[in-house]
């Protein structure tokens, strides 16, 4: 316990290792969140999932805050429906009971340069023989009323503005956002802001008929991390790849720090041909080409992101740094107090787990957590690589996204950024506190 | 001259005790590889050592650095294997022993070592250090191994013993520690004790504390101790028996009151000259070598492996005959030409 503390105190004094540390705790929490408000199952529904979930968004969306640095502001996306309460709703029964209206409005601010990709207005409707009635119109504003349309609802219905061919004659335009949004006195194009109301009327013809609606406007920009091509939200894998990258990470780097360090050690107390083979598989596992093991089992085997991590740690196991540490376990083993330890009979796994590797924790919690970023980046890399796991939501595969749609070429650079920008930051973090940590237990090295 | 502890009736006693440990003609030979393969000869660390301890005996192995010690000791703690030769312990041939023999045999050999810090591991405590043997030796009850650890380190006089339970080795003065190495290595009750010059990396000031610790060990528990050691003037505090080793062989074994007055070796000779007190201020070891170059152990010299250095050689006997051990008087045996 005071040993604990002891480190902690000792930790404290770097501000590398304090910065590190906030970014880890940050990353935690991030994944954390991510783990508990989105369940794994339903992450990788919504990650596969195409318009059916993410009608909602826009295509290519970068992320809100965006505005903050225009000077001309973009339109922002939203949706609004009834069934939660962001649109308001009014159900008026009339006289006659099968009959009742249901009003629903709403009115927005809109102060963005410009005009939405899209609006759209998904109704549902219920009722067992008749349909149900709408008429929407749009209320601008300097005032107008301009009629959208009238139309019976089915048990669903999707209405488009831009789309709507009768709304198209009506206006006498192609271009219904155009019509919609700008100032027909205005010499000049300039889109009207102030507040704008859409409103529908609905009529229902039986007695438990219901009409609800949800209203979306397709902005240029959404959320806090924007969207890609199929409309999905990159929050979702933003937040997501978070715990998996920290998991591909964190395992693999323990995975192969304690194994290489087990193995180093059993070679070198046990001698002879066992320290001769494994000295061999090391100098043949140098010069195997990592990369192209990990793409052909890729390709022809499974991309699952936990073979990944077995293979990876396989043949990460047999390493350089089993010399390393080689050597410093011949040295240990010939120490005196492990041959006391022979002596009162300690058995070769209890020299080995007790006596040789203990020595070797300070060398190796450094280390380890300095070989996390590496593992990321790996991860990252096969799925930049197309070998990402093909379900899961990480941020490889998002960087692999935008660079086969050619993002960058767009000029969509937060598609990649975002995901880019997580990576450094990880690996800053581990890289941060790696350092402290190597100082803390290897004191030699304070001078360096 | 070197005191000598007062003249029990150690005579009378020899004969009915019982022999603990019986070491006969050991043969310990480290093979020599040329480009870590080829065959190019033995180190012949021991070649030919044969001795009986007894119960509650102490014996003192003396001889200049390289000669063999601790080689010998090792094999007696079972960490080499002999290369020819029997060790027996308690009626029982050590290389007949199986894996459960061996933990029997080894829970009864405790072991001092020569450097107390490199001797404790440095990221254990005390306790942990002290349970480590326990744990090894069986002792499945924590409570048990708790209450042992607090005896052994009353018995070491590492008191108060709480306050020492949670230290690592580093905060421990070297005293503390070669106590702490005493206290495993008595922790099982051994019978026999091995102590591979347990004082000479020491500061003076606390040899001779170390080395009463032993004695009164020795004299509680009814040790038999086989103590080596450079420095025969730290031989009187508990030894009875000396034995004189050089290049691999036992060349002289007596009582210490024999060897110091009467030694009969011109190797033992040649080291009384050089011996001091150890709790005088320049306890130097040996200041006065024979003259020459201790023997190569691989090639030995030919006949007595003293001969090249010997003042007193007998040309045409010492250079080609090995001596066989003759015994000028009673319970002193000497390996020397001089005596047959
Ligand atoms: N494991 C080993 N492998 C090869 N040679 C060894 C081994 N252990 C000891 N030797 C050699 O055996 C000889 C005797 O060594 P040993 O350590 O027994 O001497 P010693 O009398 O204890 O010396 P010191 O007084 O310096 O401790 C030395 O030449 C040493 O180099
Ligand atoms: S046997 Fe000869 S050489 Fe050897 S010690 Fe005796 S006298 Fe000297
Ligand atoms: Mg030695």
């Amino acid at each position: 316990m005071t040993a604990l503390k002891n480190s902690i105190r000792d930790l404290l004094r770097y501000p590398s290792a304090i910065l590190g540390s906030v970014i880890l705790l940050f990353l935690l929490a991030v994944s954390v969140y991510a783990l508990v408000t989105i369940p794994y199952s339903e992450a990788v529904r919504l990650w596969r999932g195409g318009e059916e979930v993410w009608y909602q968004n826009p295509k290519y969306a970068a992320p809100a805050w965006f505005n903050i640095f225009y000077s001309k502001k973009k339109p922002v996306s939203f949706s609004v429906r009834t069934t939660d309460g962001s649109m308001s709703k009014a159900t008026t029964p009339s006289s006659d009971p099968e009959i009742s209206t249901v009003d629903i409005t709403y009115s927005f601010d809109y102060a963005y340069e410009g005009v939405p990709q899209e609006l759209m207005i998904y109704f549902t409707s219920q009722f067992k023989d008749k349909f149900s009635f709408v008429s929407v119109s749009w209320i601008t504003p300097d005032g107008r009323t301009i009629r959208i349309a009238d139309m019976a609802v089915d048990h669903s219905l999707t209405f488009r503005f831009s789309q709507d061919q009768k709304l198209q004659k009506r206006l006498k335009t192609e271009d219904v956002m155009q019509a919609i949004f700008m100032d027909p006195e205005s010499s000049t194009q300039a889109d009207l802001k102030g507040q704008y109301q859409l409103v529908i009327n609905g009529t229902t013809f039986e007695k438990d008929a219901t009409i609800d609606a949800e209203f979306v406007l397709h902005g240029e920009l959404f959320g806090a991390a924007g969207t890609d091509k199929y409309r999905r939200d990159l929050l979702l894998p933003l937040l997501y790849g978070t715990p998996i990258a920290l998991a591909f990470g964190l395992l693999a780097a323990l995975g192969t720090s304690l194994l290489t360090m087990v193995i180093a050690a059993a070679g070198t107390w046990y001698g002879g041909w066992v320290d001769e083979l494994i000295q061999r598989i090391t100098e043949v596992n140098l010069v195997l080409p990592f990369l192209a093991i990990l793409i052909m089992v890729g390709t022809f085997y499974s991309r699952s992101i936990w073979l990944m991590l077995g293979v990876t740690i396989l043949l990460s196991i047999f390493s350089g740094s089993i010399k390393s540490y080689r050597s410093i376990f011949i040295q240990s083993k010939e120490s005196s107090y492990i041959e006391a330890a022979r002596a009162y009979g300690a058995s070769s796994s209890r020299i080995i787990f007790s006596y040789l590797i203990p020595r070797m924790i300070p060398l190796l919690i450094p280390a380890l957590v300095s070989a996390v970023p590496s593992f990321v980046f790996l991860e990252a890399s096969l799925a930049v690589l197309g070998l990402g796991d093909p379900v899961l939501p990480t941020w490889g595969k998002v960087i692999n996204d935008a660079f086969a749609d050619g993002a960058l070429y767009q000029g969509r650079y937060y598609w990649v950024l975002e995901p880019a920008i997580l990576l450094m930051i990880t690996g800053f973090g581990f890289a941060m506190l790696g350092f402290a940590l190597d100082r803390i237990f290897n004191p030699r090295l304070r001078d360096i | 001259m070197v005191a000598v502890p007062q003249a029990k009736d150690i005579e009378n006693k020899e004969n009915t005790r019982k022999t603990v440990l019986s070491i006969d003609d050991l043969h310990v030979w480290f093979e020599l590889k040329r480009f870590g393969f080829g065959h190019a000869g033995y180190v012949k660390a021991v070649d030919g050592v044969t001795f009986d301890i007894h119960e509650s005996e102490t014996i003192a192995v003396v001889g200049e650095s390289g000669c063999g010690k601790s080689s010998l000791m090792k094999t007696i703690l079972a960490l080499y294997k002999p290369t020819k030769g029997k060790i027996v312990f308690d009626n029982k041939d050590l290389s007949e022993l199986d894996n459960k023999g061996l933990h029997w045999y080894r829970s009864h050999v405790g072991y001092v070592q020569q450097d107390p810090y490199g001797a404790l591991a440095p990221f254990m405590t005390v306790q942990r250090i002290l349970e480590e043997p326990l744990i090894v030796g069986g002792i499945k009850d924590k409570e048990n191994r708790i209450q042992r650890i607090h005896k052994a380190m009353e018995e070491v006089k590492l008191t108060p013993v709480n306050d020492f339970l949670q230290k690592f080795p580093h905060m421990l003065s070297g005293g503390q520690q070669q106590r702490v190495v005493i206290a495993r290595a008595m922790i099982m009750e051994p019978k026999l004790l091995v102590a591979d010059e347990p004082v000479s990396m020491l500061d003076a000031s606390v040899r001779v504390e170390i080395l009463k610790l032993l004695s009164n060990l020795q004299e509680k528990h009814n040790l038999s101790v086989i103590y080596i050691t450079h420095d025969l003037s730290t031989v009187s505090y508990f030894s009875e028996r000396i034995f004189v080793m050089y290049a691999g062989n036992l060349v002289e074994k007596a009582k210490v009151r024999q060897v110091v007055d009467n030694p009969l070796h011109p190797y033992t000779m040649a080291l009384l000259t050089g011996t001091s007190e150890p709790d005088a201020k320049n306890a130097e070891t040996f200041k006065e070598l024979p003259p020459g170059e201790p023997p190569s152990l691989v090639n030995p010299p030919t006949g007595c492996r003293f001969h090249p250095r010997c003042s007193k050689v007998i040309k045409g006997l010492c250079d080609v005959k090995f001596p066989p051990e003759f015994e000028p008087e009673p319970g002193h045996l000497v390996a020397c030409w001089l005596y047959q």
